[in-house]
This record gives C-alpha cells, structure tokens and sequence, in this order.
C-alpha cells in the first residue's frame, strides 16, 4: 500500500515542481521517489497479506513481483526519457506526472481483490493513456493515436463495465473471494449471465492488452505515439494487462475454465498468427515491433489458457523477459531515428561497424525477443510450452512452434540489416545513461537465461 | 575433475579472445583450443572404458522445474569430445593464412561453439541438450553469414530457420518426455526407464528424428546444406562438416533411439530407405559438379546417409562403425575441405574443370591430397575403411538389399573422388595452375596431422573402437531388449 501511496504522491510533487519550473529536478525527483516505492514493495515481501480496506486491495506476493518488474521498467524507460520530452513540448513536468498517474493505475491493477478496483485501475491507467499517446500536439500521426486509442478504450471500456455488471447480477459481489466461493457451491446451475459477463470481461481485457481480434488499434497507436510512449504502453502496460487478467481468471473462473478455455484458445491462435505473419510484412522496425507485441501478447496468453499453479510465474518471467527486451529495441530505435529520421529496417544498415556496442545490444535484445536460448526469452518461452504441455494442448504448442519459426525472419532482419548489409552512415551518438540502461538491460537478458532461478521462483 | 572444466574453458577463451588485439587472435585461439585438447587427452588418460558415467557433475540449475546441469563423459561421449577438442586446433590452424577482418570476432565465435557442442556431447539432462544445442547454432550462424560468401545472407537465414524449426520440435518432445517422468526431471535415465505407448513414442520419435535428420542431414532434410556449406568461410565449412553434424548423429544414438524405441521399430524402415537413399541420390549429384566443395559437400551427405543407416539397422557393429567413422570422416572432411580452401585461395576459383596438372608443380600437396582422398573412399589401412565396413555390416544384418544399395557409396565415392583428383591434379599443368606453389609451414603442419591420424586410424584401429565399445554394446543391449519386447 505505502508503494501506491508513493507513487500517487509524487505526480503532484512533480507537478509543483514544474510550477516553479525546476526542470533540472524532474528526472532525479521521479527516479528517487520510484526508488522509495520500489523499496516499499520489496519490503512488503512475503509478509502474509491479508485483504485490506474491506477487501478491496490484497497487496500479495503476485502485486509486490508484478509491481516491482513494472517499477523498474518504468524507471529505465524515464532514464531514456532524458532529453527526449523536451524536444517536444515545454510542459515536461506534466508528462513525468501523467507516467506516474498511469503507473498508479497499474499498482492498482496489478494488487485489486475487488473487480472495482479493478475497473478503477484499469481506468486510471487509460485515461492517462490517452493523454500519453496525444502529447506531439501538432502531430497528425499523435493525434490519429490519441483519438482512436481514446475511442475504441472507451467502447472496451463499456464490454469490461458491462461484463463486471453481469457477473455482480449472478452472484451478487464485486469481491473475488466471494464470487470464486459463488461459483464453487454453484457448480451445476450457473446462470447464463455469469457466462455472458465472463466473455463480455475477455473481450474487455483482450483490448486492454492487445490481443486479437481486438487488437486493430495497436499498430496505429503504437506507430503514432511517440516511441517512448509506445514503449511504455507495450511494456509495463501490457505486463499489467495481463498480471489483472490472471489475477481475476486464476481468483474467480479457474474451476469453469471448461467453458473460457476454447474461446480464449481461439483468440490466442488468431492472435500469434495475425501479429507474427503482419510482423513479417512490415517495412518499419516501429510497426514490426507494434505487430509483435501482439504475437508476445498471444504467447502470454498461454499462461491463462493453461491456468495452473505454474501461470502466476510463467507470466512474470516472460513479461520480465519481454519488457527488458523491448526496452533495448525501442532505445536502440530513439538513437537511429535522431540520426536517419526514419523507423524503418534501412536505418540499421551497417549499424554494427560504427556502433558495434548498440548492433550488439540489440542483436541480444532480438535474440531473446525470438526465443533462443540463453537468453530471458527463451526462459519465457520455455516456461509457457511447459505449463501448455502439461495441460496437454499439444496443438497449440505446434502452433505455437510454427510461429516462433515465423518470428526469426522479422527479428533477424534487424540483425541482418546491422550486421550484413552496408551503408554510409556515421557514428550514432550514445549518451551514457542510454549506454546504461541498454546494458544493463542486455546483461539482465542474459543472466537470466543462463541462470533463471533467482527470478522464477519468486511467484 | 568434473567434465564442467571441459565445458566453461571454451567460454571463458572465447571472452578472453575478444580482449586481445585482432592480429593476435588466432595465435591466443590456437593456445586455448591446444589447452582444451590437452585437457580432454588428460581425461582419456584417467578414463576407464566400461559402461559407466565418469567425471559426472550435477548441479542444480532451475530446479522447480526439473532442470539440473548435469553432465558426464561414458565411452560414447568421450570419442565425441576427443573429435571436437582435436577438431578445433586443426581448424584454428588452417586458418593461419587467412586474414579476417575483425578476426577476434570470428575466433571467439569458434570457441564458444565449442563449449556448445561438448555440451550436446556431454548432456545428460534434456534441457542441457537443448540449449547446448542452440548455443552451437548461434556462432556458426554469424560465422558464415559475417565471412561467408556472396549469397551469405539469403543462404544462412533459410540454414537457421531449417535447423532451428527442428530444434523447437525437438525441444518439444524433450518437454513432453520430461512431463511424463514420475518424479519430474529432465535427466536421461528417467527418461529411459519411461513405458509410454506406441502413439506416444512415435510422436516423440518424429519430434526428435526431425531435428537430427536435419542436422545432419539426411535426404529430404538436406536442402539447406550445400548452398550453405558453399557459402560459409572454409573454416565455417570444416565445423559445420566436421564436428557439427555429429551432433545430429550423436543424438540418433543417444536421444532418440533409447527414448522411442517402439517409435523407433515402427518406423525404422523409412528411416533406413531414406538413409539409404539420400546415400545414392547424393553420390548421384555428385558426379555432376564441377565446384570441388560442392562436390566435397554432397558426399558428406553421401557419407553421412551411409552412417545413419548403420546407426538405424541398430546393431553393435553399426553403431561402432558410426562412432569410429564419425571420428574419420570428421578428420577427412576438415582435410577435403582444407585442400579446397587452398586450392580456392591460390587459383582464386574452385571449378575443376579449369585445373589440371597441380601434381606436378606442388608433390606435397600433392601427396596429401591423395592420402586424405583415400581415407573419404574408404581404402583398406586408411581410417575411412573400419568404419565403413562396420556400418557396411550393421547394414547387412537388418536387410541385405540396403548393405547392396548402400555399399555402392563406396564404388560411388571412389569414382567421383578420383576423377576429381585426375581433373585437378594430374594430365598437364595449364596457365592457371603452373602459378600453384606447394604448400608451406602452417598448411603443411594441418595436412601432415591429418595424413597421419588417416593411416594411424586405418592401420590400427582398437585403441578408438575399445574407448565406446562397453557403453556401445551396453546402450545397444538394453534398448534391443527393449525390442524384444516390441519396444516398451
């Protein structure tokens, strides 16, 4: 709780800051006070948590790894933030504060015992959203990705609500406790409502991260927001999404996965072929990346479909995984866009004879991305088409198979165009806290892929 | 001494090589990769040829889920590491003429394939398998497609995509086996004593067969190798022939037979005609080429379909033939594509068509040439004639129609083999190859080992063939009683 305290808190500090224009201070400010909150939640650890506020927050050890991973990812993303937002517009402050506000959203999302508090999360999270992805005021592409991101949430937004209703309608509480035990003395005559209200919150929730067929507003939102922006919303939001969707799935609906199960199936199917095989069409490394967050959103899916006692930490592990890599690919795709001006795979030609140390970050980044192994996301990977195997879904795994091979021609490409292909270009310039954080990113990458044990035991 | 210094030396030379300066890479390689050999001759000197699993460690590594680093070295595994760690040097050397731009790049990569493939070698935990597995893959891939030749790019993604396709399934089947252990663990025992049913083992033979028949590979896998053996640098060429694709050898042995073996007995025919015919059908092209490392590149498929269907027939012999062979053939090849490497360097093209009369200008190389020549066609008293012969005869106690077909690889090889020397070496000496000087210091040194382990092999076998012969007839014994009793 101290951890959501912080973080609500500081977005106001920075705001004051702002007001009396310490620029210089921003960044320092949120890293320090994130810093404290990131403390707050380790500290919280294995502490026998009990519901709190009614039963309305249940601060576990599932909120203190998922709060943590999006805490530091959050904070590697504002080290690369350096620099990046003044470019853009004079009200720095703001956009530190609504990152925060967006982060206190998540906190929410990721520790909710109350489908309420869910809703709340989830809301807060999205709306600042919405004012993320629209901050290049004079941006067509910005705008197009704040109104349609604003527009189709809104009309997910209502499925959620909608389907939140429903299932109150049936078994007459918001709480998770209270609905599971609903559902667990009703086994035989669960009414068709509480169904309805399970797959109005799928659809709800499949927007929220991505997945398809509800994903037609990722590539044109993550192609318009600012690349920073789009990273925040691919990483820490989407690891969000997903920790929400577990908790309340694993919580409420894990003993009638017979009924979800297929149609979840069917989404995770459709999304890992049309998010790998659009990845492969793509010209802009941006909109490669936009497409196959998706098809890792399909990968994620497959701790739900495969709901066990193993799905709280797959999903941490891969979204670990994922994020640490897409951070090194979105801060590898900032430093060349300064330099050519484009998003697009020619940009990387001959990137690894000037840069030899960005080429190679990212080539771990891609690498892990793909799924090779000593690397995180090949843990991730491993971890999924385990716990799938287990529950026998042999099929989905040889789909899966079939898009994990698909996925090398795009991640490659980018390795091919840094290392194979030549260009005349000169040094991209590496600014120091950008060769922090993209190390530190890539060593994590690989020293959990050696040696995954420290965080895949933690959940 | 466990065999985890064997496995971590590679990497920590492959970090140490990146350090010194480029000019001086090869030199600090070649000193590391003779350590490692030095290591593995130590490790043949304390070992005891029987059955069992010495300088094992087990370690744990991701423990909730059954994974434990834990390796071993038993007779099988112990001529594959001495194939690899003798291999490497070799390698090392042929390249001293060699200047490669960012060279500490390019040995580093070497090194750190070879922690991996001693990995596969030495894995007696699926999981290991796997990512040693991969973790050879991945430098082979940047070595060719960074010092490779024109077509590198387009040629090394369709290698990696193939090899890795195999991969992933076989990972899969490692995974499903792994699920069906009582106690939860990755380790090979348990994965032996497993009674699954037919259905089971037959997936699990395919997700398994799919990946080795790739690697190795075997006809109609073998679409990615001769472009991408073309392509590669030569020394790319030699551990992707030399040591690479026992990998998939290793693994029919190790992996795949014990793991499925009523899989195995169902599908044991198909295996050994597409064994059988990859063997006819590569030596058929190979009569065709006029590019001499293409035409070295088709007959290690040729070579290589003769050994999977010594593996397959499944007897002691056969599998003894594939171990000694996977040792000469290894030796042979690096040689084969050593002289071409020279020939390729000085005459700056590999079309023989053009050459002729080399013999006379150059009597070492041209000695050489023809010593490694007749151990690839398998003389008497050179190393390619036990192995052959054993397979042969492995072979001929399944069915004696494939030992038929199959032998004809040898009178296949001796001919495209020998017109191929004819054309190159002998008749008379033309504008192009009157230029050829012989060869000299470290190309002599690489020829001169090569030329006598052939003969040394040939001639006097028994040390190599005594190193796997208990674990060979034990794994062959226990699986075939398995048979006996339609596989389960």
């Amino acid at each position: 709780m101290t951890t959501l305290i912080i973080i609500s808190v500081l977005p106001i500090i920075l705001l004051y800051l702002g007001l009396y224009k310490v620029q210089k201070a921003l960044l320092p400010v949120t890293i320090i006070g994130l810093l404290i909150a990131l403390g707050a939640a380790v500290a919280q650890w294995n502490d026998n948590a009990v519901p709190i506020y009614s039963g309305m927050m249940l601060f576990n050890n599932f909120s203190v790894a998922f709060s943590v991973v999006s805490i530091v990812s959050t904070i590697l993303i504002l080290l690369l933030s350096k620099g990046y937002f003044e470019k853009i517009s004079n009200h720095i402050a703001e956009y530190y504060a609504i990152i925060l506000f967006s982060l206190a959203g998540i906190i929410v999302m990721v520790s909710y015992h109350n489908l309420v508090m869910m809703f709340i999360g989830i809301e807060i999270m999205s709306v600042s959203l919405y004012i993320l992805a629209g901050i290049r005021k004079s941006d067509f592409a910005s705008n197009e990705a704040a109104l349609k991101y604003f527009l189709m949430g809104a009309f997910s937004t209502g499925f959620l609500l909608f389907g939140i209703a429903l299932i109150y309608g049936s078994s007459g509480s918001f709480d998770l406790d209270t609905i599971r035990e609903w559902v667990v003395t009703h086994p035989r005559n669960i009414d068709p409502m509480f169904y309805t209200g399970i797959l109005l919150i799928i659809v709800g929730l499949c927007f929220k991260v991505g997945a398809a067929p509800f994903h037609f507003w990722t590539p044109d939102v993550y192609e318009g927001a600012p690349s920073l922006i789009t990273l925040f919303m691919s990483t820490v939001v989407k690891v969000a999404g997903f920790a929400a969707f577990l908790r309340l799935f694993a919580a409420c609906f894990s003993t009638i996965a017979a009924f979800w199960t297929p149609v979840l199936l069917a989404i995770t199917i459709a999304t890992l072929f049309i998010g790998n095989i659009t990845a492969l069409y793509q010209q802009s490394f941006k909109r490669m990346m936009a497409f196959s967050s998706i098809s890792h959103a399909g990968y994620l899916l497959f701790a739900i479909v495969a709901l066990g006692a193993g799905s709280a930490n797959s999903i941490f592990v891969y979204a670990t995984a994922y994020s640490i890599a897409s951070i090194i690919a979105f801060g590898a795709l900032i430093l060349v866009r300064q330099q050519t001006g484009s998003d697009n795979f020619e940009g990387f030609n001959g990137l690894a004879k000037k840069n030899p140390f960005l080429a190679l970050v990212l080539t771990v980044s891609m690498l892990s991305l793909a799924g090779i192994p000593l690397t995180a996301g090949f843990i991730g990977k491993f971890f999924m088409f385990s716990g799938v195997l287990a529950q026998y879904n042999t099929w989905l795994v040889i789909v899966a198979v079939v898009n994990a091979i698909i996925s090398i021609f795009y991640y490659f490409r980018v390795i091919i165009a840094m290392y194979f292909r030549t260009a005349e270009r000169a040094e991209v310039e590496v600014p120091a806290y950008y060769k922090f954080v993209l190390g530190f990113s890539a060593i994590a990458t690989i020293v959990i892929g050696i040696y995954p044990s420290f965080i895949s035991t933690l959940i | 001494m466990t065999v985890s210094i064997l496995l971590f030396l590679p990497v920590l030379a492959a970090l140490l090589v990146l350090l010194v300066k480029n000019e001086a890479a090869k030199h600090a390689a070649l000193f590391f990769a003779v350590i490692e050999l030095g290591l593995a001759g130590y490790f043949l000197a304390g070992f005891v040829p029987d059955a069992s699993v010495q300088y094992g460690l087990d370690l744990p590594w991701i423990p909730q889920m059954g994974v434990y680093f834990k390796a071993g070295i038993d007779g099988i595994s112990m001529v594959m590491v001495l194939l690899t760690t003798l291999l490497v040097p070799l390698i090392i050397l042929t390249t001293y003429k060699h200047e490669y731009k960012n060279a500490k790049a390019f040995y580093a990569l070497i090194l750190f394939m070879q922690a991996g493939l001693l990995t596969v070698f030495t894995a007696l935990d699926g999981f290991l398998f796997y990512v040693g597995w991969e973790a050879a893959l991945i430098p082979i891939y940047f070595i060719c497609a960074l010092w490779g030749g024109e077509n590198r790019i387009r040629i090394n993604i369709k290698f990696f995509i193939y090899t890795f396709a195999g991969s992933l399934f076989m990972l899969l089947g490692i995974i499903y086996l792994y699920l069906q252990t009582p106690n939860k663990l990755y380790d090979i025992n348990g994965f032996y004593n497993l009674s699954l049913t037919l259905t089971q083992q037959s997936w699990v033979f395919w997700a398994f067969f799919i990946a080795f028949a790739i690697k190795m590979p075997l006809f109609p896998f073998h679409t990615w190798q001769p472009d991408t053996y073309t392509e590669a640098p030569s020394a790319g060429t030699m551990m992707l022939s030399g040591i690479m694709l026992k990998m998939g050898i290793y693994g029919v042995i190790r992996w795949l037979i014990p793991n499925a073996p009523a899989g195995f007995l169902q599908w044991q025919n198909l295996v050994m005609i597409l064994s059988v015919i990859g063997v006819v059908y590569a030596s058929l092209i190979a009569f065709k080429q006029t590019d001499g490392k293409r035409l070295v590149a088709y007959s290690s498929i040729a070579h290589v379909g003769l050994i999977a269907a010594g593996i397959f027939a499944w007897t002691t012999q056969g599998v003894q033939g594939a171990m000694i062979q996977m040792l000469s053939h290894g030796i042979n090849v690096v040689g084969m594509f050593f002289i071409w490497d020279i020939i390729s360097r000085r005459l700056n093209t590999r079309d023989i068509s053009q050459m002729g009369g080399i013999a006379k200008v150059a009597p070492n190389f041209s000695i050489a040439f023809l010593i490694i020549l007749l151990g690839t066609v398998a003389l008497p008293l050179t190393n390619g004639f036990v192995g052959e012969f054993l397979l042969l005869k492995g072979v001929f106690n399944y069915n004696i129609w494939f030992a038929a077909i199959a032998g004809l690889t040898i009178i296949f090889g001796a001919v495209y083999m020998l017109r191929m020397y004819k054309n190159v070496m002998q008749g008379e000496a033309n504008e192009l190859t009157l230029t050829f000087t012989d060869i000299a210091g470290s190309e002599k040194l690489v020829l001169g080992i090569i030329c006598v382990l052939i003969i040394a092999i040939g001639v006097y076998p028994q040390p190599i063939l005594h190193i796997s012969e208990a674990a060979v007839t034990n794994l062959v014994n226990t699986v075939s009683a398995k048979f006996n009793n339609g596989g389960f």
